[in-house]
């Protein structure tokens, strides 16, 4: 399965997440620089966290108008999966690839810990290396994670299965609604959570909660 | 338009408004044979305050061991160089942001992280690891909570969009600290040996090139304002405080890193202090060549700036380098594609004069060398510092031994710094192997399989303060023991020495003192000082802060999986105090047991024996790197008591340990003496582990078990673990919500 990493400036895990997908897969994904004029023709495209444009007007806000996302959801159209992580996650909320809000986080600081993630849909590519309702370590770290939307919407993210991960065990830490940490599209091919899977993969990380997340996902169409 | 503000007056008024003082001034007319105009005057103030100039320090700094076989680059460059094998070495230096801090904490602590990590990353190094020792006042000054949220705040909206992972730090409340705080920046990058950059600059007629963000005209004075006191008119120094940009520093950062690895950087200098001065003058003082500023090429973002402000604003995130002329066009390249500014401001020249052009005019020209190296330098006078009375053996306040831990568990001074660390990526990068809270943070060599480095920051000040000597050894005492208890091998450290006003005696003294500790502690434990900052004239309306020199050490582990951490690591084992006197706790002068559960600050300090601190290190670190210790915990503030309460928290076990028979308990776990070390092992250790120590001359008894879900101290009642956790984890949050100070 062929994989690229895209990279807007101010973004600073890119390098986790590259470092994560090589580790994982044994290959390395292809880093595509924002202003580059072609996204090459990949199975997945990842878009990973941090602070594009320094979070300046709205996180993501200013990365979701650059041009290379209008090729983004051209591929997502055509069924290509996209992965958005943090900043990433905000990024597709931003270009209307997801629905819903990341609003600040309700302790209105940054927080970066360990929270347990409950699997919500375990029937998707993303989410098929864990079972249904597993629940498992990861760690956060952002401080505008705190998911919202109308009621409407989430009646209707609840009733298509789009709710991906769920903050589990009383471990909220941003005062999602529903304790909403990842959301899929209708059509199950886009994937966003604030969590930091990447950073749980391996011994020396403590852990490797995270791993399944990208085995399940690189394994499927490998 | 005319250069109006060179035609101002010098005034005798306007010198001292400058920070300089007259017998200074007079040297600056007799070394350039004439009046300064002012813009020089200005260049002068800047490269010759304290701050830029360690005038008052320089004469004992020299003293400091700062070379070895590790060492490539000791004090004077942008950071400190050390080898740490397989062609990499480790850059790291420790500054502090103090008055900004006061002054603007969100801003000021935000900048003290984005200069400490420009200083590392100036040198070729990418940033790994940040830490900050923060001191603020009294929990219940009014300005307290205020402080510690802004600070903390700034340094994590800085860090964390930088994304640079902080691993360890100090945070610590004393009255003493209520008009003035300490904010003390530590950062370390990678580089590879041969991939270092210098300021340095070489060859003449060389563009000297602008990068990264505008110039404006924010902390306009900020080095001069940080070598002076603090008045009542504080508010009105507000403007001086710089604004950071953390999302141009990651763009500088990833842009100079691509530079460099073109090769077309000659000479790497960022603005900091005294910004296009101080980076100017330092290159080409160094290298012994002139400079020839063009201030009309210098990026500004406002209009009708003058020389003075350009020569002195300390704008953030801009650095200045001397290129390879062929190699301008690619180097533009690199910047335009990264959004940053790109600008050749001047050339290198041979006459080792600092010319600065504006508008056509020549608004400066001074001699190069001088500017930078022939600020004064004082041997000022000190006194020697007066000790306070030891205790009396029999002068042992008494309380209920559980009671007493329990307290300090949710004191103030020992209770988790969860609430700050929380607020700081811990983990970014993905090599953070022990994260806050522990001894050290520690993280692995990317691309290395097994190599790992540790990172503590230390120092004492209430002991400094009664001992500066003492107190001065034992902060670098305390830092190469913290490295040492996760299997580290101590390499090298930077030292923040944060004083009052040199020109009192008394405080002059503590700093001649605490330096001569600092140097006999670095010699005996091979932990040469590689680089530093000094930070004086730490005083409110003529009170100074407590002496506060703090310590940054890095150590190296050769294999990450024979770490140790400080949580118990299972039931049923053995407890040693290593390195225990006879009685196992004596020293309960200066303790946190007198001050915080009694109200008094007396008695003497701990002292530090050095050849004990070797000879026990040395002894835990092949412990821990053979397997035998499970878990290691350093005893410092608190002793036994709050050391064996911290292992159970981190684990969740329990733990009971006798006590001495005929000592007062309270001395015994409470006392504060230096170079011991908890360590647990497995039981079928025990005699192979007591034979090798007994032959080293090492005490080392074993005097309790690991188990169950209480902590049970000698014959006191016994603690819940879960109970001192939540007295533990408690005092911050509920501090914070505004609740019990």
């Amino acid at each position: 399965m062929k994989s690229a990493v895209i990279v807007f400036p101010g973004l600073n895990r890119d390098r986790d997440m590259i470092a994560a997908l090589t580790k994982v897969s044994g290959t390395a994904p292809v880093s595509v620089w924002h202003q580059d004029a072609d996204l090459p023709d990949v199975d997945l495209i990842v878009i990973p966290g941090g602070f594009s444009y320094g979070d300046y007007l709205r996180c993501g806000a200013i990365a979701a108008r650059s041009p290379i996302m209008d090729k983004v959801r051209e591929r997502a159209a055509k069924g290509v999966k996209v992965l958005g992580v943090c900043n990433g996650f905000q990024i597709l909320i931003e270009a209307g690839l997801l629905p819903g809000a990341l609003m600040r986080n309700m302790s209105l600081k940054f927080v970066c810990r360990e929270v347990k993630l409950e699997v919500a849909n375990a029937a998707t590519a993303f989410t098929r290396g864990y079972t249904q309702g597993q629940v498992f370590r990861c760690p956060v770290a952002h401080h505008d994670g705190n998911y919202f939307a109308d009621a409407e919407t989430i009646a209707r993210l609840e009733g298509n299965g789009q709710v991906a991960f769920r903050y589990a065990e009383g471990t909220n830490p941003n005062g999602s609604i529903n304790d909403i940490a990842g959301i899929f599209n209708e059509q199950k091919n886009v994937l966003g959570l604030m969590p930091h899977p990447e950073n749980l993969i391996e011994a020396a990380h403590g852990g490797d909660d995270g791993r399944a997340l990208f085995s399940g996902l690189l394994g499927q169409a490998a | 338009m005319t250069s109006y503000q060179n035609n101002i007056a010098i005034t005798p008024q306007l010198v001292a408004d400058h920070g300089l003082k007259p017998d200074e001034f007079d040297k600056i007319v007799a070394l350039i044979g004439r009046q300064p105009t002012y813009t020089e005057l200005g260049i002068f103030s800047a490269m010759w305050n304290e701050h830029c100039s360690y005038k008052s320090s320089k004469k004992w700094l020299k003293t400091l061991p700062t070379s070895g076989p590790r060492v490539i680059q000791g004090p004077g460059e942008n950071a400190g160089v050390v080898d740490i094998g397989d062609g990499q070495a480790i850059v790291f230096k420790m500054e502090s942001h103090n008055h900004p801090s006061f002054i603007e904490p969100y801003q000021g602590a935000g900048t003290g992280m984005g200069g400490i990590l420009r200083d590392v990353f100036t040198m070729g190094a990418r940033p790994v690891a940040a830490m900050n020792a923060l001191r603020f006042g009294a929990p219940g000054h009014e300005k307290t909570r205020h402080l510690v949220s802004g600070v903390v705040a700034g340094i994590g909206g800085y860090g964390n969009a930088f994304g640079v992972p902080t691993v360890g730090g100090e945070v610590e409340f004393d009255e003493r600290y209520n008009g003035n705080i300490l904010v003390n920046a530590f950062a370390a990058g990678l580089a590879d040996t041969d991939k270092i950059f210098y300021s340095k600059a070489e060859g003449v007629g060389l563009p000297v090139v602008y990068l990264g963000a505008k110039t404006g005209r924010d902390g306009v004075g900020g080095a001069t304002m940080a070598s002076a006191e603090f008045g009542d008119d504080i508010e009105e120094k507000r403007p001086t405080v710089q604004v950071g940009d953390p999302f141009t520093e990651k763009r500088l950062l990833e842009a100079c890193l691509e530079l460099m690895a073109t090769g077309a950087v000659i000479a790497i200098q960022d603005m900091g202090a005294a910004g296009l001065t101080c980076s100017a003058v330092e290159m080409g003082a160094k290298g012994d060549l002139g400079i020839e500023l063009d201030l009309d090429k210098v990026p500004v973002r406002e209009a009708q700036m003058t020389p003075y402000e350009m020569m002195l604003s300390e704008s953030q995130e801009r650095m200045l380098m001397v290129l390879h002329p062929e190699k301008e066009a690619v180097a533009r390249a690199v910047f335009e594609k990264w959004e940053l500014d790109f600008a050749t401001v001047g050339i290198t020249t041979d006459d080792l004069r600092f010319r600065v052009k504006w508008q056509g005019e020549e608004v400066a020209n001074l001699p190069i060398k001088e500017l930078g190296d022939e600020a004064p330098e004082y041997d000022r006078p000190w006194t020697e510092p007066k000790k306070p009375v030891p205790l009396a053996a029999d002068d042992v306040p008494q309380m209920d031994v559980a009671d007493a831990l329990l307290k300090l568990m949710g004191s103030h001074h020992v209770a988790s710094r969860r609430w700050v660390y929380e607020q700081y990526d811990t983990l970014i990068q993905g090599n953070s192997l022990q994260r806050p809270g522990g001894d050290a943070g520690v993280i692995r060599v990317e691309g290395h399989a097994s190599k790992g480095l540790a990172f503590s920051s230390d120092v004492t000040p209430r002991y400094c303060e009664a001992d500066p000597y003492e107190g001065g050894k034992q902060a670098v005492a305390e830092c190469w023991r913290n490295l040492t208890a996760t299997g580290a091998e101590p390499l090298a450290a930077t030292d923040n020495l944060n004083f009052g006003n040199p020109e009192r005696p008394e405080i002059m003294g503590q700093l001649v003192h605490a330096i001569k500790g600092i140097g006999e502690a670095c010699l005996a434990l091979d932990f040469p000082i590689v680089s530093g900052n000094v930070s004086l004239y730490n005083e409110t309306n003529g009170r100074g802060i407590l002496p506060t020199p703090t310590i940054g050490g890095v150590g190296l582990l050769p294999d990450w999986e024979q770490m140790a951490r400080i949580g118990f690591a299972g039931p049923s084992e053995c407890i040693l105090l290593v390195g225990a006197p006879p009685s196992w706790g004596t020293h309960l002068g200066q303790s946190i047991y007198l001050r915080d559960l009694h109200g008094r600050r007396d008695g003497a300090a701990p002292p530090v024996d050095l050849a004990h601190e070797r000879r026990v290190g040395d002894f835990v670190r092949r412990l821990i790197r053979s397997g035998v210790a499970t878990s290691c915990h350093d005893v410092s503030d608190g002793g036994i008591a709050v050391a064996l309460a911290e292992m159970a928290i981190a684990s969740g076990i329990g733990a009971s340990v006798n006590q001495v028979d005929d000592q007062d308990p309270i001395v015994t776990f409470f006392g504060e003496d230096q170079g011991r070390y908890l360590v647990t092992i497995r039981e079928a250790d025990l005699d192979t582990l007591l034979a090798e120590a007994g032959a080293l001359g090492i005490y080392a008894p074993w005097f309790g078990n690991t188990g169950g879900d209480t902590l049970q101290l000698g014959a006191a009642r016994p603690l819940a673990v879960a109970a001192l956790k939540a007295a533990h984890e408690g005092w911050f949050p509920s501090y914070m919500d505004g609740e019990a100070a």
